[in-house]
């Protein structure tokens, strides 16, 4: 920030005069005061809240929390303590974001684009779609979706059956569970392998296109190195030893089936209301960031012999994507707070489990809702700082 | 870049700051004088369960808990009208009346240590003794809650409910799937469109809600009852005037039904020569006037809502739809646990 043109030196006027003797006092007066108000919020708010009876402090986070979630990402159980279940809620928040956050971002580029179709039926379809879905609550559109969810599928005894081992009910989707044995770790660096392996191949093909103009098939390579290295491993311990990874298959029980794994009816329903919303939101986003980049760029594509698609791939979208991500990072920070409407369709994340039940079990409510906003304001501000590197990055590479 | 920091930590700041006197506001120790003042009495009351705090479509409400909150506002201005009520989501209620927001919360609450302990509260007595019992429909063909091995069970989030949920399958050893709502009409709806085997709550709450089922006669209430659930009216701890105001009304309601007086009868009660009778009634004596009131405040208590026996029959008895029996709510020389402290 500092001038180039250095200031001619003035004349040393007195202590009290200095520009930046008073700039520094001042910021110390004003530290000093903000931490003394916050200093006697605090403890203002705890004097009160001992006056008043109330616990106060952390120590609630190790105690048997005595309550079931049904949802859990981690081991959990009427046993665990307050922490746990925070835990457990926080997981089930970043799980459905980080679903919410991918299906959003695939339906939205296509609806976005599909806006901008010259097919006059797929542009009409995309705009009402968009225009219907922005103008509609959120939390109307939750309700709906898990009315409509529960309402549709059958109930257990009846359950609908694709294959042998997956079934649909009114309590979920139940799915053969792998149950993973000892020496799967082979299989798994398989996998880090073939991704490590396909990663170098991919930046080599980029390179041979950029020297020689020739592609490589990526797609084809990628597909069989990541799925076929440790499909390979797979076979070869099930062959020469046991099966590193067995299922537990789903069984009908009185209610309902028993083992197996649980899609529950409310992580679709959050999952889906959150997608469908908020990718009319980047709909809009993407079309405007297309838009933004100049027709011409599109004629002189067209020029070069470049398809429709592959204009838009390698000529429209990444010059688009400047103008798209800022406004898709704040949309990924919606969706991620507004995951919590969860509460009113019993999902299980962060706010319904610890601001629900926990604050009320524990009656520790200003612990309770600082933390959660701790949480919430680091998952925003990590989701804003990768997309700003991104974001940083992206500009750079095409200037 | 520097004023906005500093803008944005004052700010901070200052919302602190008001957390903390909001508390101090709270803790005040003169909530029948604020109530005076203000001229109403601010009640915590159900979202609504019928028989015990529901609005109709007019805004009247009605309930055995509703009532109770009418007694105490009669007691202190001759007028069982002058109560409002708050209705308040289970997970809510503790901190409504924490933070001041309304001043005395009677809406099926249990009293349990830690709520009487570590939330600032404290029961003023039992109004209603219940216990906790499961709902499920007729043709899953269950007639014991033992055999709920595996189901999935609607409840509603920060209840006694959803811990004594966990403790009796722990202690059976039986599996389940909860899903937990915030309020009760999430809760039921939830388990009326079939996403739960069974609902659990209250066996008081379970007739209630059954009403509101699609088809009521479609479910049972199973004959387990799993815990105890002695609910009554809370006000915020450290406030002992008010606390009495409120444990004594309910002593009253008691003491009248044992000595029949009635809100038919009750003028006449006045001329009695039961000595019991004539200290109820202000008659002899100077009760009321020792905890802030008028010597006549039992009168008023009667004469605007009526004893317990006609609030339980009323509401949720036989005078009702719900047809609760007086049971463990019966007076104590009835078979009963209803016992008051004698006015004396
Ligand atoms: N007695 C239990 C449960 C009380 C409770 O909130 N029960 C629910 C289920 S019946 C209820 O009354 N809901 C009605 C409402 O929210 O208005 C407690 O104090 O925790």
């Amino acid at each position: 920030m500092s001038s180039i043109v250095r200031a001619p030196e003035p004349a040393r006027a007195s202590f009290v005069n200095d520009p930046r003797v008073r700039g520094i006092a001042y910021q110390v007066v004003l530290v000093v005061v903000v931490v003394g108000l916050i200093w006697m919020a605090a403890t203002n708010a705890i004097e009160n809240l001992r006056a008043a009876k109330i616990a106060s402090g952390f120590g609630f986070l190790d105690s048997t929390s005595g309550f079931d979630v049904s949802q859990t990402l981690i081991p959990y159980s009427a046993s665990s303590t307050y922490g746990r279940a925070f835990l457990v809620g926080l997981l089930n928040t970043l799980l459905v974001a980080a679903i919410g956050v991918v299906l959003a971002t695939i339906l939205g580029f296509l609806i976005g684009i599909a806006r901008l179709s010259s097919n006059w039926i797929v542009a009409r379809a995309a705009t009402v779609y968009v225009e219907v879905i922005r103008n509609l609550p959120l939390l109307l559109q939750l309700l709906f979706w898990y009315i409509a969810v529960l309402r549709s599928l059958p109930e257990p005894r009846n359950s609908v059956t694709v294959g042998t081992s997956f079934f649909l009910n009114n309590r979920g989707l139940f799915m053969p569970k792998p149950v993973l044995a000892e020496d799967v770790w082979m299989v798994g660096a398989a996998l880090v392998a073939g991704v490590a392996a396909a990663l170098v191949y991919a930046v080599r093909a980029h390179r041979r296109q950029a020297a020689t103009g020739q592609p490589s098939p990526v797609i084809r390579a990628t597909l069989g190195l990541v799925l076929g290295l440790p499909l390979l491993v797979w076979a070869a311990l099930a062959l020469a030893t046991t099966n590193p990874i067995s299922f537990d298959f789903p069984l009908k029980g009185t209610f309902n089936l028993r083992g197996g794994m649980q899609v529950f009816p409310e992580l679709v329903a959050l999952t889906l209301g959150l997608t469908i919303y908020t990718a009319a939101f980047i709909a809009e986003i993407v079309r405007a960031g297309i838009l933004a980049v100049s027709r011409g760029q599109t004629e002189a594509s067209h020029a070069l012999g470049l398809r429709q698609g592959q204009t838009l791939r390698l000529v429209v979208i990444p010059q688009a994507m400047r103008v798209i991500i800022p406004p898709l990072t704040s949309q990924y920070l919606n969706l991620t707070k507004n995951s919590s409407l969860a509460v009113v369709i019993g999902y299980p994340d962060l706010v319904q489990v610890f601001m629900g039940t926990v604050l009320n079990q524990t009656g520790q409510a200003i612990e309770c809702v600082a933390i959660t906003m701790a949480v919430y304001l680091t998952i925003s501000i990590a989701t804003a700082s990768f997309m700003n590197w991104y974001n940083a990055r992206k500009a750079l590479v095409e200037r | 870049m520097t004023s906005k920091f500093a803008t944005l930590a004052l700010g901070l700041a200052v919302g602190l700051a008001g957390i903390g006197l909001g508390a101090s506001g709270a803790s005040a120790q003169a909530t029948l004088n604020n109530i005076k003042q203000k001229g109403f009495l601010q009640c915590g009351s159900n979202t609504g369960l019928a028989g015990f705090g529901v609005p109709d479509a007019q805004g009247n409400w009605t309930g055995l808990d509703v009532d109770y909150c009418r007694a105490v506002a009669a007691a202190i201005f001759n007028d069982p009208t002058k109560a409002r009520f708050t209705p308040l989501a289970a997970k809510d209620r503790f901190t409504a009346l924490q933070s001041g927001e309304v001043d005395v919360l009677i809406r099926n609450t249990t009293w349990t240590m830690s709520r009487d302990t570590a939330l600032g509260l404290t029961f003023t007595g039992v109004n209603y003794y219940d216990g906790q019992g499961f709902m499920v429909r007729k043709k899953l063909g269950v007639a014991s809650a033992k055999e709920l091995n595996g189901a999935s069970i609607c409840t509603q989030q920060g209840t006694t409910t959803e811990l004594n949920l966990a403790d009796y399958f722990r202690a059976n050893n039986m599996k389940y799937e909860v899903v937990a709502f915030a309020t009760s009409d999430e809760t039921f709806k939830a388990y009326d469109t079939g996403r739960c085997d069974a609902f659990t709550t209250d066996a008081s709450g379970l007739y209630s809600e059954r009403l509101r089922a699609s088809a009521p006669d479609d479910h049972i209430v199973l004959p387990e009852i799993i815990s105890k659930e002695p609910l009554g009216p809370a006000v915020r701890k450290g406030d002992a005037q008010w606390a009495d105001v409120v444990k004594w009304t309910h002593n009253v309601l008691l003491t009248a039904e044992e000595l029949g007086v009635t809100k038919a009868n009750v003028d006449q009660m006045l001329k009695s020569d039961n000595p019991e009778i004539k200290r109820l009634l202000g008659v002899e004596g100077s009760f009321g006037e020792s905890i802030g009131l008028t010597k006549d405040w039992a009168v008023r208590i009667i004469k605007g809502v009526g004893n317990y026996g006609e609030i339980f029959d009323r509401n949720v008895g036989e005078g009702s739809r719900l047809k609760i029996k007086r049971g463990l709510n019966a007076l104590w020389n009835k078979g009963g646990l209803q016992f008051a402290a004698p006015i004396r």
